[in-house]
C-alpha cells in the first residue's frame, strides 16, 4: 500500500520537474535576449539534477547520485563561463 | 520496484512530501519564468528551486537511503553545499552581466553606472568580493 | 605548523567532503583526503587570498540558522507573488543602500545571502562609497528593506568578521 502511494507520488513529482523543464526550454527558446537564454539553461540544469535524485529514490541505486552531482558542476561551470562572455565577450581574459 | 515496499510507513510518507513539495517549488519557480515581465524579475525565479526546492528533494533522497540501507547515507550534503556556494555566484554573475549590457545599450531600466574613481581600475575595484 | 596547514578549517571540510565522496571511514580514504586537502590548500593560499577570519564560530551558527528560517519564508512570499493573477499592484525595482561593513569575507556572506533569498539579488558593489546595489522583486517599502539589511544581516556579519 505504501510502496504503491510512494511510487505515485514519485511519479507526479518527476511530471511536476518536467513541466518545469518544459517552462525553462520555452525561456530558452524564447529569449528575448541572450541573459534570459542563459537563465533558462542554469534552470533546466538544476531541474535536471533534482530529476535525477527522484530516479535515484525511485530505482534505489545510488549511482544517479553520482549523476546529479557531475550535472550539477557542469551547470555551474557552463553558466558562469556564458555570464562571463555575456560581460566581456571572452570567457578567460 | 521491490525496494520501495521495503521502506517502512513513518518513512515512506515524510518521503512522499518532501518530494513532492520540492518538484512543486520547482515548478512554480519555473512559472515565474514565463509569467514575469523583465530579466530583473525572471532572476529571482530559479532561487525557489534552487533553495528550498533542492533541498527538500535532498533530504527525501537521505531518508530513503538511510531508511533502506540501514545506515547513514549523508553524500546528498555534497550537492546541498555545492547549490548553497554556486547559485549566488552564478545569478549575481548573470544580473551583472545584463546589468552590463543594459547600460551599454543606453537603457533607461536601469541605474545609471557609479562614476569611475580616477587612477584606479574600475572594472576590478566594483566587483563583488568572490 | 603555519606552513604546512596554513588554513586548517578549509582542510578539514575538504578531508570531510572527500570521506562524504567516498562513503567510507577507512584509513586509505582518511590518508587519501589528508594528502588531497593539503595540497589543494596550499594551491590556495598560492593565490594570496585577503586575510580575515572567522571571529564567532557560535555567532555564524545562529546566523546560518536565521537564514534558513528567512529563506523558507521568502520562498512562501515568492510563491504568492508568481501565483497571485493580478499583474498591476506589484512594484520591483533597483534599491541602493550604503554599507558599514568593509571586512572581505563578510561581504561575500552578505553577497551570499542577499542572492540565495528569494526575491532579492546582489547586483553591484562600489567599493569606493560602500554601496551596494540590489534589485528587489517586491518593492513597496524601502525603507523597510535597508533596516533588514542593515540591522539583521550586517550588525550580525560585522560581529562575526570584524
Amino acid at each position: 500500500m505504501t510502496a504503491t502511494l510512494l511510487l505515485w507520488s514519485i511519479f507526479l513529482a518527476q511530471i511536476l520537474l518536467v513541466a518545469a523543464m518544459a517552462c525553462a526550454t520555452f525561456r530558452v527558446l524564447r529569449g528575448p535576449r541572450a541573459q534570459d537564454r542563459v537563465l533558462g539553461l542554469d534552470t533546466l540544469y538544476v531541474n535536471a539534477t533534482m530529476l535525477l535524485l527522484t530516479f535515484g529514490i525511485r530505482t534505489g541505486s545510488t549511482l544517479y547520485f553520482e549523476a546529479a552531482l557531475i550535472i550539477a558542476l557542469l551547470g555551474f561551470v557552463a553558466t558562469a563561463a556564458l555570464a562571463k562572455f555575456l560581460m566581456r565577450g571572452e570567457v578567460i581574459e | 520496484m521491490t525496494h520501495l515496499a521495503d521502506l517502512p510507513v513513518w518513512a515512506a510518507i515524510p518521503v512522499a512530501l518532501l518530494l513532492l513539495l520540492g518538484a512543486s517549488l520547482a515548478l512554480i519557480g519555473s512559472i515565474g519564468f514565463v509569467r514575469l515581465r523583465s530579466f530583473y524579475e525572471r532572476v529571482h525565479a530559479p532561487t525557489l528551486g534552487t533553495t528550498m526546492g533542492i533541498g527538500s528533494v535532498l533530504l527525501a533522497s537521505m531518508l530513503c537511503f538511510t531508511v533502506l540501507q540501514s545506515r547513514l547515507v549523508l553524500h546528498e550534503i555534497l550537492i546541498a553545499v555545492f547549490m548553497i556556494v554556486t547559485t549566488p555566484i552564478t545569478l549575481m554573475l548573470l544580473a551583472r552581466a545584463a546589468l552590463y549590457r543594459d547600460r551599454s545599450e543606453g537603457s533607461d531600466d536601469v541605474p545609471a553606472a557609479p562614476p569611475v574613481q580616477t587612477g584606479a581600475p574600475s572594472a576590478q575595484d566594483t566587483a563583488p568580493p568572490v | 605548523m603555519k606552513r604546512w596547514l596554513p588554513y586548517p578549517l578549509l582542510t578539514a571540510a575538504l578531508v570531510a567532503m572527500w570521506l562524504l565522496l567516498t562513503e567510507s571511514v577507512a584509513l586509505g580514504s582518511l590518508l587519501m583526503g589528508g594528502v588531497l586537502a593539503t595540497v589543494a590548500v596550499w594551491g590556495f593560499a598560492a593565490l594570496d587570498p585577503p586575510g580575515g577570519r572567522l571571529k564567532r564560530p557560535r555567532a555564524a551558527v545562529a546566523l546560518a540558522a536565521l537564514v534558513m528560517g528567512d529563506v523558507a519564508r521568502s520562498n512562501l512570499a515568492v510563491v504568492k507573488i508568481i501565483l497571485n493573477p493580478r499583474k498591476t499592484e506589484r512594484v520591483s525595482g533597483f534599491l541602493h543602500i550604503p554599507l558599514d561593513m568593509r571586512a572581505p569575507y563578510g561581504l561575500a556572506t552578505l553577497a551570499c545571502i542577499i542572492t540565495a533569498t528569494p526575491g532579492t539579488i546582489w547586483v553591484e558593489y562600489n567599493s569606493a562609497n560602500n554601496t551596494i546595489l540590489l534589485h528587489i522583486l517586491d518593492l513597496v517599502d524601502e525603507s523597510t528593506w535597508i533596516d533588514t539589511i542593515k540591522g539583521r544581516y550586517e550588525k550580525r556579519l560585522m560581529e562575526i568578521f570584524e
